[in-house]
């Protein structure tokens, strides 16, 4: 029986991060006032899920922090505790605790449970705080640990030996455990324990595995498991059914290991057998005669400063062993900050696999039937082919160019997804970041349900987390000042998304301050990024954001003011091929307005001839094409030539040129100019000749070669051939073709 | 044209291994070709295809010895001409040029490019012991070639094709 486990890994942390993207939600949308049941409900079974995942694929690490978390759920799910805000907040970082250490172990690395333990060990001072009413599983007796007592005993862990000292306060720590991970013994199982355990005879029918359990036991116990069947109601070969369980075992577990721990293990099939747990009491394991005092005894002479964790008191969940992480906790608590920021950091998986609704699948099913279909009629029709038979050519042709472009609109439709998947991470930003600013905001979201391209949807997060972070840092002002202002107090951050003729459109709308036009203007000048004299209209000045090392934060903060960000934002963007542009108004807010193609992989190309070559601009870039006219066309200081066009100049840059092919056309006179516009600036791009316009399908040139510059990628055209995609901007940054470069250029000469 | 070759590979294949390779473990398989009258392997393992030469659009500011880009059933793959790879004379490209293409791992992506050689040759057994080196130390060509190797009195250059598909100038 032995099954590799591995290969349902992937699955596993997909559905455990959904499950975590489900705890917080849920958390973020409950009313510390009036919890939803219904809401706490798909939290707890969300951590339920992954409690049982990462134990049955050996995670015991995250099962073992996941169990407090799901400890902490289930009494508030009985309505033993009232969810406070410290709760709260516990449970967040708790969801961020998971999703760390299963990025971790999703990268293979060992997981850094250094914040695991801080938090487990608040968790239980939340659980011990408070009087639980018997929510938990945990039986034992004994937990009697005061946190003073606790101190003590994490201070003896240097000493391996079991100490005298600390039995003698009657904590029944054995000592002999102390390492904190939760595998040691108290009271009550010292010695370890007798398990009888009888299943009904469905058991293996419910997914429940006999072996997985003793495995598990097995590593409680180190080893020290001895196991016993009793096969007394096994029938005759012939009465036996195989999916029957007949057996039931007697398990000894000679080690100490929690009570809790064991009945973990048998908590999935506590409803479909019999099972008997009482303590080992066997002298053999131990040599110290007052720790194997039974439970009750120990129990009788608590010597508690803390008295609502009575030793006798039969639900405290505190293991011994994590309440000496208490002490821990006081440490690790000075630096939380810095690791959330760690776990922040590791690497965001691009999950590598996509859901698809059963609907698509089988409308791309059906598709593929009709393509057979028409390719057999084809197939036959050119078996016997004569000139009689045209017509039906034309019309089995006609009928798979139908089928092709059905076929591959639902392809396309395959790799779309609602943008909710980024935008669910939002209320979780927006209330920490208004936490630490201590500012109030709304989060007004609309739109979750428009699809976008996966690709896209990958790359536009980030930029979207800066553009809401700058809003709310920036933009919304603090609770006096909106007041002051005539304003509510609670500021609003609208985040919308629709599809608009072809694109998708995100916005992001504050209410808050709006863009300094003044500041802004004041602060270009005095980076140099525009001449002193400068005349801007209010556009332009909106647009010097986005330039590099621009920020006008009074205050670098935590969060935005470093001037690295808008630029990237929009060179984000723009690597999408998309477009981003801001309005702003004093006082009423700020709004930007992201615009994207609905995927990346076909793309509106105008094809054009250089030499006996062909290239493809993108159709968006294009602003227009003329006739190049000699009168248009100056020559600037011998370093360019650049073209009138109306009321402005734009620089020329001739295609052949950049890209070394020979041309039969000399005069610039003669051929075409396509003026196409980049990063927000334009420039006359020389070709020989246009050709027409079409649909092109991406391929990646990178793939087998390697980034080529001017070049975003390739494609093929209808007769087979590989025709290149031209980067616009890129373009103009290797021609040295930029509005900027010419200043200096101009000011040079 | 391509398909042709691959038939005739296969039988060459079946005549020049004389020993049964399960019980040579450390033999590999070396597809050889002739470029300047020298016969060069390659791992046989990293041999996809081998097709006849189609004109390749050109990439702008590539090495002279990159040819250009082709479609290979969609996919865009980089041609290189092995004899300006190595320096030697160029040659007019004919109805007997061979493209060799290759599919090599370059840490973990994979990578497929095509190779212009003069003729494909024979399919030759090599016991990695019989593999030498060339003594050639830090020339230039000498970082592209894993040993050499000599079979039926001849020598043949063995390439190493990660090195030879990196791209470096």
């Amino acid at each position: 029986m032995s099954i590799d486990l591995s290969q349902f890994h992937q699955v596993f942390f997909e559905e455990s991060y959904e499950g975590l993207d489900t705890m917080e939600s849920g958390l973020l949308a409950m009313d510390i006032g009036q919890p939803d049941s219904e809401v706490i409900n798909d939290i707890f079974r969300a951590a339920h899920s992954i409690k049982g995942g990462s134990g049955t694929f050996g995670f015991s690490q995250v099962a073992d922090f996941t169990h407090v978390v799901e400890t902490l759920l289930d009494e508030v799910r009985s309505g033993d505790r009232a969810i406070t805000q410290t709760s709260l907040d516990l449970l967040l970082s708790s969801v961020d605790c998971i999703r760390g250490l299963l990025e971790q172990l999703q990268a293979g690395d060992d997981p850094d449970l250094s914040q695991a333990k801080s938090l487990k060990a608040e968790f239980e001072a939340v659980l011990a705080g408070q009087e639980p009413s018997g929510a938990t599983q945990s039986t034992e007796s004994d937990s009697a640990s005061s946190t003073s007592e606790s101190v003590e005993t994490a201070g003896d862990q240097s000493a391996p030996p079991p100490s005298q000292d600390n039995v003698g306060e009657g904590n029944g720590n054995e000592g002999n455990g102390n390492e904190g991970d939760g595998n040691e013994g108290d009271g009550g199982g010292s010695h370890g324990w007798k398990i009888y355990f009888c299943p009904e005879a469905e058991l293996l029918q419910s997914g429940n595995e006999p072996t997985r359990m003793f495995r598990q036991l097995s590593e409680l116990c180190d080893g020290q498991f001895f196991v016993k069947a009793v096969t007394n109601k096994l029938p005759t070969v012939s009465a036996m059914n195989p999916e029957y369980c007949y057996l039931a075992w007697h398990i000894e577990l000679r080690s100490a290991v929690d009570r809790a721990d064991v009945d973990e293990v048998f908590e999935w099939v506590v409803d479909s057998a019999e099972i008997i747990i009482e303590p080992l009491a066997l002298a053999s394991t131990s040599t110290d005669p007052i720790a194997s005092q039974p439970a009750s005894e120990t129990a009788s002479e608590p010597s508690s400063t803390q008295p609502s964790v009575q030793a006798n008191t039969p639900a405290a969940a505190i293991e011994p062993s994590k309440a000496s992480a208490n002490e821990t906790s006081e440490e690790s608590a000075k630096e939380p900050s810095k690791e959330t920021a760690k776990a922040n950091k590791s690497t965001a998986q691009e999950s590598s696999s996509i859901r698809v609704s059963i609907d698509k699948v089988d409308s791309l099913i059906n598709m593929v039937g009709e393509l057979v279909i028409t390719q057999s009629m084809l197939g036959q029709l050119g078996r016997d082919f004569d000139i009689s038979r045209v017509q039906r050519l034309q019309e089995g042709l006609a009928q798979l160019e139908h089928n092709t472009r059905e076929l591959q609109e639902s392809v396309m439709k395959i790799r779309m997804m609602p943008i909710s998947f980024v935008f669910s991470r939002f209320p979780r930003l927006v209330r920490d970041v208004s936490r630490t600013l201590s500012k109030k905001i709304e989060l007004v979201m609309a739109g979750e349900n428009t699809e976008l391209d996966k690709t896209v949807m990958e790359k536009i997060g980030d930029p979207l987390v800066h553009l809401i972070r700058n809003s709310i840092d920036h933009g919304i002002e603090k609770p006096d000042v909106r007041a002051s202002k005539g304003k509510p107090e609670t500021g609003k951050v609208h985040l919308n998304a629709y599809h608009q003729s072809g694109n998708i459109v995100i916005e992001i709308k504050d209410d808050g301050a709006g863009l300094n036009t003044e500041k802004i203007l004041q602060k270009a000048k005095q980076k140099g990024l525009v001449p002193e004299d400068a005349q801007l209209s209010k556009e332009q000045i909106f647009d010097l954001i986005f330039h590099a090392g621009f920020s006008t934060a009074d205050q670098v903060s935590d969060l935005s003011g470093r001037g690295v960000g808008m630029d990237v934002v929009r060179s984000n963007i723009a690597a999408l091929n998309g477009s981003i542009e801001v309005t702003s108004e004093t006082d009423k807010g700020t709004r930007f307005v992201i615009r994207l193609p609905l995927t990346l992989a076909i793309l509106d190309g105008q094809l054009v001839r250089v030499g006996e070559q062909i290239f493809i601009f993108p159709l968006v870039s294009i602003v227009e094409s003329i006739q190049s006219d000699d009168q248009a066309i100056n020559n600037v200081g011998g370093y360019s030539d650049v073209l009138k066009l109306r009321d402005e100049y734009v620089p020329i840059l001739q295609l052949s040129k950049a890209f070394n092919i020979p041309t039969t056309q000399k005069n610039l006179q003669d051929q075409i100019i396509c003026v196409v516009e980049a990063d927000g600036e334009k420039s006359g791009v020389v070709v020989d000749e246009l050709l027409g316009q079409q649909q092109v399908v991406i391929k990646s040139l990178e793939e087998n070669y390697r980034k080529v510059e001017g070049i975003s990628g390739a494609t093929i055209l209808g007769d087979g051939t590989v025709a290149l995609i031209i980067d616009i901007s890129g373009l103009a940054k290797m021609s040295g073709v930029s509005l900027k470069h010419l200043d200096s250029a101009h000011k040079a000469a | 044209m391509s398909a042709v070759e691959e038939e005739q590979i296969d039988d060459q294949d079946i005549d020049s291994s004389d020993i049964n390779p399960q019980e040579q473990v450390d033999t590999e398989q070396y597809l050889t070709f002739i470029m300047a009258d020298e016969e060069y392997g390659v791992d046989i393992l990293a041999v996809q295809e081998i097709r006849g030469w189609e004109s390749a659009t050109p990439v702008p500011n590539s090495p002279a010895h990159i040819k250009g880009v082709i479609n290979l059933r969609g996919t865009i793959v980089p041609i290189m001409d092995l004899r300006q790879r190595f320096g030697l004379p160029a040659i007019e490209y004919g109805d007997e040029t061979v493209v060799v293409v290759l599919k090599v791992k370059l840490g973990r992506a994979q990578r497929v490019m095509g190779i212009i050689v003069d003729a494909i040759s024979d399919v030759y057994d090599v016991p990695a012991e019989q593999v030498k080196s060339t003594g050639l130390g830090d020339n230039v060509n000498a970082r592209f070639i894993r040993g050499l190797v000599s079979v039926n009195k001849g020598m043949v250059i063995l390439l190493e094709l990660e090195k030879l598909l990196t791209l470096e100038d």
